[in-house]
């Protein structure tokens, strides 16, 4: 077909929760600036023909200014940005707020692959399998540069920053197959760096998870590097080893050397695997070497499975963590952590 | 009034004639030389940059990535990023035109420190160079934004030269940014205070100041960039335990107050062109002025608004886009200013106005589109998409390059002491205009659809719109590339100028074109307000002469 004769869309399919509001502030945005574009531009049209020279030597009457004119169109655009700021505000906290009973998927950013994990262990490489439907969270990293993980359907865009984690929520609404892009420039293949989101129906995504080959769930990779990177000769039960315990520790509060506070979460962990003096424990001297450059960002997040794994029960953690204790070691079903009830809910609103 | 002067020094010594070796050009200290220098250099570097816009509009005619290979089409982009905002945009208005104008429109023999403006011409030449070696000896493929961990440990490419380039390179800025502030303060004459500034006098002051406190800033992140590319010191990368978000902090606290260092000179200009041409004192002359100084400020404020999916806390992406609707407000209130001083004017359309008018229509869309950008939940989806390519082309390109050629046009005849072809001049600004909508209006769109911007290949649905935004280039080159041709006409073969074609108000229209050496053989003495067209002697004489054939015409019939 002739490429000429296809109509071009303008918007890109609406196929998460946000995108129809997402939608409809870019609209009200386009009516907002066109209706004032289209007013400056009748107005200096007019203003061109009726006032234009008609003699050289002409000069017109001189206007100083107009103060109440320049206080109005001050004050109008201004309040008329405040109430911009205050929706554009609003979906911006909802979209960076990840709800606490979402499917947690792991993704790894590598020039120029992506890598995900699913809670059972199930990998894939440029591609995301997610059920329709279910609050779906991505806790991301990178291996290296700084990459940006955008799905245009979905109207969500998180960077992937080497040394953090950050994260990414979305609840799909349309089953498909949508553009996964790197957005954040990251060498010579960036524009290579793309893949598939797909969207399929809650039993069909079941489906697919069995079907995938899957390696051990990272909480029990994450404990067999625990014994093999010999973390487990220092951090004994009960305290009586070198190192504080990690029974029970996942989500809690943890008194520093230096009298302050640190909630025990993912970023903890990581840098204290990574580097172990920054927060050292009080009653601990710091003697743990840092595993950095010996483990990848995927070995990082087994072991932080691992102590979650470890960790108070579900629904017994600190529920003010933003990060939910996930499934115990070698649960099956993985989206158990997501409610059932949470799919019907998000359809009614999309209603 | 000192007309008659005027007309007898026509034909006389100006500062062109005045030496004519290529020493006396190279060591010159006159201002005006001095900006014709940089007029060269950035011609140069403008049509460089062409070259990779060119190039990297052929290669999105499709798809597939064919005409470049990656490793190339990365470099294009960047170098073209990279000359157009260090070596062309930056220096443009204030080097050429305010290194012009600034010291004519003050009454003044030269700027402050004459010798020091000699010396950052040196200095931009010598990044200058140092910029193109690093172009012949592989390029650098960062983007122009340099961010690490990519740029300090990941990148094989040139970056240490660069950023040294950068580095050196903004020292000229520096040194600009102080003579005029130095200028503008002590070498008024007598009677211009200064609320009888011209208003660009008011925007070059405020861009000043953000070349003076901003530059530093970028010196210091490129040269960190260095420092940890070549000596592993650790402060990007978070493998030599550094943070890679610093950087973007870093850099976009000069590089966004940077943008305003483009567009404030070139609302000056058109501020110029528009009382003129419209024979009308500025709609609100203090609210437009105090508005260039409100933004140089606020432009501080603002640069975490382009780091809002980079994973800074929510708290400051929302206090970001505040203050960054704030600085909306000033660059509203000048357009609307603009569009009220052609109320009851006595417009004419000579091409300046063409170019006014452009820069007018181009500015509000792409301040309105910025409106969309610092909208917290939608720039989630438009970051590091088109849309932003095609925002900032149309305050960078079509407000801040047509202020300058509107300003080019503006001042050629007093630069020159020639006029060029009127047709020619207006067919051009509007060719511009036409090119320049259908090059990037089809980007915004491509934007909204998600298409991710530094991308060598892309999925086909993108490819009509692409070859759309192509095609609008090469109407638009074709605009960039008329003028060099018929303004190098006007040379030899324009007319003579005569010191006032504009019938324009301001001190450097009271002197010959070209001026002399030492810029007024006179004094000159301000006992008007900026603006006052019935003073104009010239609008006088064009009046009597009016009156006188009229009066003929009465006695006639």
């Amino acid at each position: 077909m002739n490429p000429f004769l296809i109509q071009i869309p303008l918007f890109p399919e609406q196929a998460s929760s946000f995108a129809f509001e997402v939608d409809l502030f870019y609209l009200f945005l386009f009516a907002l600036t066109g209706f004032f574009t289209v007013l400056i531009g009748v107005a200096a049209v007019y203003f061109l023909i009726k006032y234009r020279r008609r003699s050289r030597g002409e000069v017109p009457e001189q206007i100083e200014g107009h103060l109440k004119l320049e206080i109005t169109w001050t004050v109008i655009p201004f309040v008329i940005s405040m109430f911009i700021f205050a929706w554009g505000a609003k979906l911006y906290y909802q979209m960076y707020t990840p709800p606490t009973d979402a499917l947690e998927i792991f993704v790894t950013g590598k020039q120029w692959m992506w890598r995900a994990q699913h809670p059972d262990g199930q990998r894939e490489i440029n591609e995301l399998h997610v059920p329709l439907g279910r609050r779906v969270k991505l806790t991301m990293t990178s291996e290296d540069v700084i990459h940006s993980y955008f799905i245009p359907a979905f109207r969500t865009k998180t960077d992937v920053v080497p040394g953090r984690y950050t994260t990414s929520w979305f609840t799909p609404t349309k089953t498909g197959t949508y553009h996964l892009f790197c957005a954040e420039y990251c060498g010579t293949q960036h524009s290579g760096m793309i893949g598939k989101v797909i969207v399929m129906d809650y039993p069909d995504y079941q489906a697919w998870l069995r079907n995938v080959p899957r390696d051990k769930s990272p909480a029990e990779a994450g404990g067999q590097l625990f014994t093999s990177l010999a973390c487990s000769n220092c951090h004994l039960e009960n305290n009586t080893g070198r190192g504080p315990s990690l029974q029970n520790l996942f989500g809690k509060d943890v008194k520093l050397a230096n009298g302050a506070t640190v909630k025990a979460d993912e970023a903890y962990l990581r840098e204290s695997i990574l580097n172990p003096g920054a927060k050292t424990v009080a009653g601990y001297t710091n003697d743990m070497p840092t595993f950095q450059g010996l483990v990848t960002e995927e070995q990082v997040a087994m072991i932080i499975q691992y102590i979650k794994s470890i960790g108070p029960r579900q629904g017994a953690a600190a529920p003010a963590a933003a990060v939910p204790a996930t499934q115990g070691v070698g649960r099956p079903a993985a989206p158990q952590a997501a409610k059932p009830a949470a799919p019907q809910v998000e359809q009614q609103k999309q209603d | 009034m000192a007309s008659e002067d005027i007309y007898k020094s026509e034909g006389r010594r100006n500062y062109l004639n005045a030496a004519t070796t290529v020493k006396s050009w190279l060591l010159t200290l006159d201002h005006k030389r001095i900006g014709l220098l940089y007029l060269f250099a950035i011609s140069f570097f403008f049509a460089l940059g062409g070259i990779y816009a060119t190039l990297i509009r052929l290669e999105l005619v499709t798809p597939e990535g064919d005409l470049l290979t990656p490793e190339m089409y990365n470099r294009v982009f960047t170098m073209h990023g990279v000359t157009m905002i260090f070596f062309f945009l930056i220096p443009s208005i204030p080097a050429v035109l305010g290194n012009f104008c600034l010291p004519l429109m003050l009454g003044a023999k030269d700027v402050a420190f004459p010798r020091l403006n000699l010396m950052s011409w040196y200095i931009f030449m010598i990044g200058g160079s140092l910029m193109l070696y690093t172009m012949l000896s592989g390029g650098i493929d960062t983007g122009w934004t340099f961010y690490p961990p990519y740029s300090s440990i990941y990148s094989n490419s040139q970056v240490t030269i660069a950023g040294v380039s950068i580095f050196i390179t903004g020292f000229s800025s520096i040194l600009t940014g102080l003579n005029f502030m130095v200028t503008i303060h002590t070498m008024r004459a007598p009677g211009l205070t200064w609320f009888r500034l011209p208003l660009f006098v008011w925007a070059q002051y405020a861009t000043a100041l953000i070349m003076v406190l901003g530059t530093p800033v970028i010196a210091i992140t490129v040269l960190a960039l260095a420092f940890e590319r070549t000596l592993q010191i650790g402060i990007f990368d978070p493998k030599l335990g550094g943070d890679p978000i610093l950087f973007q902090h870093m850099f976009w606290f000069y590089s966004h107050p940077a943008v305003y260092i483009m567009i404030l000179p070139s609302m000056g200009v058109i501020s110029e062109l528009i009382a003129t041409m419209t024979r009308k004192r500025i709609f609100g002359y203090n609210f437009v002025a105090f508005s260039s100084l409100a933004i140089a400020v606020f432009g501080f404020l603002v640069w975490g608004h382009h780091m809002f999916t980079t994973s800074q806390s929510m708290y400051t992406g929302m206090i970001f886009s505040l203050i960054s609707y704030a600085v909306a407000i000033p660059s509203a209130i000048k357009t609307f200013n603009w569009t009220a001083t052609i109320y009851k004017g006595s417009v004419s359309f000579d091409t300046p106005m063409i170019y006014a008018l452009a820069f007018l229509g181009l500015f509000t869309i792409g301040g309105m589109t910025g409106l969309f950008l610092a909208a917290l939940g939608l720039d989630v989806h438009l970051q590091d998409t088109y849309f932003v390519v095609a925002h900032f082309h149309y305050v960078m390109v079509g407000s801040a390059v047509i202020g300058f050629l509107g300003g080019l046009h503006y001042w050629w005849p007093k630069i020159t002491g020639r006029m060029y072809s009127e047709a020619l001049g207006r067919i051009s600004a509007i060719i511009i205009f036409v090119g320049f909508n259908l090059t990037f209006m089809p980007q915004f769109i491509l934007g909204q659809l998600g298409m991710p911007r530094r991308y060598h290949a892309y999925p086909p649905e993108f490819q009509v719109l692409h070859v759309l935004s192509s095609a609008g280039a090469s109407i638009l080159a074709i605009g960039f590339i008329m003028p060099v041709f018929y303004l190098a006409w006007s040379l030899k073969y324009g007319e003579k100028a005569g010191a006032n074609p504009w019938m324009a108000t301001g001190l450097e229209w009271q002197t010959s074109s070209p001026p002399p050496t030492e810029n007024f053989t006179y004094q000159p003495v301000v006992t008007h307000e900026a603006y006052e067209f019935e003073h104009v002697p010239e609008i006088k004489q064009a009046r009597e002469a009016e009156l006188q054939s009229a009066q003929i015409r009465m006695v006639e019939g």
